[in-house]
């Protein structure tokens, strides 16, 4: 028997959401769950010593471990800021020449792009440990080629940590780009150099304003991940430049101060959803769903 | 430099483009072979054909968006062959409008002028007064996204025509537009052209707009030209069996030319009818005796009686296998008694009952009205038929 119509126009009704069952189920159990367990334990209070929380209903922490840990927040920026820019100037050519000399082999470029990231984070993290060591290839070519002196190091200092972000961040930079490099009409294009723009005018009054959104995209795929990034400067870095994200995985697994590690956490994700909410204000909402 | 005034021209009338010889080849295919082209100051004209015929390479080799393998492009009396887009005095609709999306409908007509370094009120004035020229005054602050089509294309437009160059190059720039805006912007982009004075070089697949808007047109086959004059020559006389055939519909019958008494050539067909053509009429390089003569539709008198017109007309006599009213007229598919079908188009003008399917009729039309064209040895492919 086929099923009569109104059932059958109800069973469609209901697809739509029975086909996003498993994501929302997905989505609820593994990101709005653990979400919510994460603010709720910045309304506790927490004992240092036994690992115990309380719930107190208050933000204590807060204030407290910005004010405290004010210092790495800023080195994060920094670091971040750096990793972002550079990231941003390194993949701009590369980006521009995929996606306008690439030809029949745009994808072949961009998997050469993509390949190294295929390796897992750490030991692509580890292997730059290896690289900027005091006897790793680069620096012995330097010191061998009297570039620097005898005595220099890279490991343990800011420079590997943004050196070791900017290359784990490159194609959360590129792509974006790439994408937006990419969706440039060739022929608006041609109506620039028509309308008596040569090829300096063309990029600066056309493919540079036609790339923003992507700009601004690599921007916060590359940025708010940097920020929070703990593992470049767990392996490259030293002690003097602890990032926010050091310091909240510190603050988890071995000082057991959740509520701070919460409170920081929570700080962390209202700063990227800033750059978020600006995005949208600026560029409009819909260019999100075309880069994320 | 080049020196102009050696080319042969009518008093008055200067020539404002020039093609000589240009050849473009594309990875072994010729796309344009050796087309010599004068176009006129003012003029509305227009290179018609089918896809891939060379037009539009054409069109971007005097953009300036192709290099010719070959050839000349002299412009406005300079050799413009080599120079980059933003060297040329020549701006361009293109098919996609190509807007800048970016950009509000100001910043876009005024982008040209910017580069150019005209003054901001300058520029303020030029952009109003254009928008005026396509009928869209206070859109400056609309952005490009809010516009219709039709309003893309006059913005479009009104971007290449604010700078006045010596040349505008119109790439298909109807195609996207539907049928009934279509008209209206033809009419409109005749007025406009006629206003601002400006040479248009017009580039399409569609023999109605090329014949509406144009002063004088070519029609192109294989990257050559195959029928180069004004609109009604063309179609009257059309120089080819490709152009009778992409260029309006046409009746070709072949034939062996017999004897010529005069004015007249008389022409035998296949099926042994004897056919008048006018002698001027006859293509000038006729190789052999075969030739194919041909008739447009229109031009035919269909008759269920026995008409005797003399000599003043061509007659054939068929049988009616299909007709078909279509509100403005009949259309008959007439066939002959050696097999040839003729089409027919007749007027609705309230005259006698229309000939029915399996009636006998008789088909005369006025020997002026009878063209000749060398066979084509190739068959024409759908694509390169008009699809009225």
């Amino acid at each position: 028997m086929s099923p009569t119509p109104r059932r059958r126009s109800r069973a469609r009704g209901l697809a739509p959401y029975l086909l996003s069952l498993p994501a929302g189920v997905w989505l609820l159990l593994l990101f709005i769950v653990p979400l919510f367990i994460m603010l709720s334990i910045t309304l506790k209070t927490c004992s240092p010593a036994s690992g115990a929380c309380v719930m107190t209903w208050q933000w204590g922490e807060l204030p407290h471990v910005v004010n405290q840990y004010r210092a790495q927040f800023e080195t994060s920026l920094v670091f971040a800021a750096l990793a972002t820019i550079i990231d941003l100037v390194i993949s701009f050519p590369i980006a521009y020449w995929i996606a306008f000399y690439g030809g029949r082999r745009k994808n072949f470029f961009l998997i050469m792009l993509l390949v190294p990231f295929f390796v897992s984070f750490i030991i692509r993290t580890l292997v730059w440990e290896f690289i900027l060591s005091d006897n790793g290839v680069v620096l012995t070519f330097l010191k061998g080629h009297h570039l620097v002196p005898s005595n220099f190091h890279v490991l343990g200092t800011g420079l590997a940590v943004v050196a070791g972000l900017a290359y784990n961040y490159l194609p959360f930079t590129a792509l974006p780009l790439y994408v937006a490099l990419e969706r440039i009409d060739r022929r608006v294009l041609n109506a620039a150099y028509d309308l008596y723009a040569n090829r300096r005018v063309a990029f600066t009054r056309v493919i540079l304003p036609l790339t923003i959104p992507g700009i601004f995209a690599a921007f916060l795929l590359t940025f708010i991940p940097a920020f929070g990034d703990y593992v470049n400067q767990e392996i490259l870095g030293g002690t003097a430049n602890t990032m926010i994200g050091t310091v909240i995985q510190n603050l988890f697994l071995i000082d057991s101060d959740y509520a701070g590690g919460a409170s920081l956490s929570a700080v962390l994700l209202a700063v990227s959803l800033l750059g978020i909410w600006l995005y949208a204000k600026l560029l409009g909402s819909r260019t999100i769903q075309d880069y994320l | 430099m080049t020196d102009v005034d050696s080319i042969p021209q009518a008093i008055g009338v200067k020539v404002n483009v020039r093609l000589e010889n240009v050849t473009k080849i594309f990875d072994g295919a010729t796309a344009v072979d050796n087309l010599n082209l004068d176009i006129n100051e003012g003029e509305f004209f227009s290179l018609l054909g089918p896809s891939g015929c060379g037009k539009t390479t054409t069109l971007r080799m005097i953009g300036g968006f192709e290099e010719p393998s070959g050839g000349r492009i002299i412009l406005g009396g300079q050799d413009v062959t080599y120079r980059a887009p933003f060297h040329r005095d020549v701006n361009t609709v293109f098919q996609s409008y190509a807007l800048f999306p970016h950009l509000d409908v100001y910043e876009n007509i005024a982008f040209g002028l910017r580069r150019k370094k005209f003054d901001k009120s300058v520029v303020r004035i030029k952009v109003g007064e254009i928008l005026d020229v396509v009928d869209l005054p206070g859109f400056e602050k609309r952005r490009v996204s809010q516009l219709s089509g039709g309003q893309q294309q006059r913005i479009a437009l009104a971007r290449a025509l604010v700078n006045e160059p010596a040349l505008l190059l119109l790439d298909e720039p109807m195609s996207a537009l539907d049928a009934k805006l279509r008209h209206q912007m033809q009419i409109e982009l005749k007025a406009i052209q006629h206003r601002v004075g400006i040479t248009f070089l017009y580039v399409t697949h569609d023999q109605e707009e090329a014949m509406t808007m144009s002063d004088r047109l070519v029609v192109m086959r294989h990257g050559c030209i195959e029928g180069e004059g004004s609109p009604r020559d063309v179609y009257d006389n059309p120089a080819t069996e490709f152009v009778a055939s992409f260029l309006g519909a046409s009746n070709l019958l072949a034939g062996v030319r017999e004897a010529t008494e005069g004015a007249r050539t008389r022409v035998i067909l296949t099926g042994g009818t004897t056919i008048r053509v006018p002698t001027s009429r006859l293509p000038s390089a006729l190789g052999g005796p075969q030739l194919k003569v041909g008739v447009r539709p229109e031009k035919i008198s269909i008759s269920t009686s026995d008409v005797n017109s003399g000599d003043s007309h061509n007659q054939l006599r068929g049988r009616v296998k299909v007709s078909t009213f279509t509100g403005v007229g009949n259309q008959y598919l007439v066939e002959t008694s050696s097999g040839v079908e003729i089409t027919v188009y007749a007027q609705n003008i309230g005259e006698a009952l229309a000939p029915r399917s399996g009636e006998d009729v008789t088909l005369t039309w006025p020997v002026e009205h009878t063209f000749a064209v060398v066979p084509t040895s190739e068959a024409l492919t759908e694509s390169e038929k008009s699809e009225s």
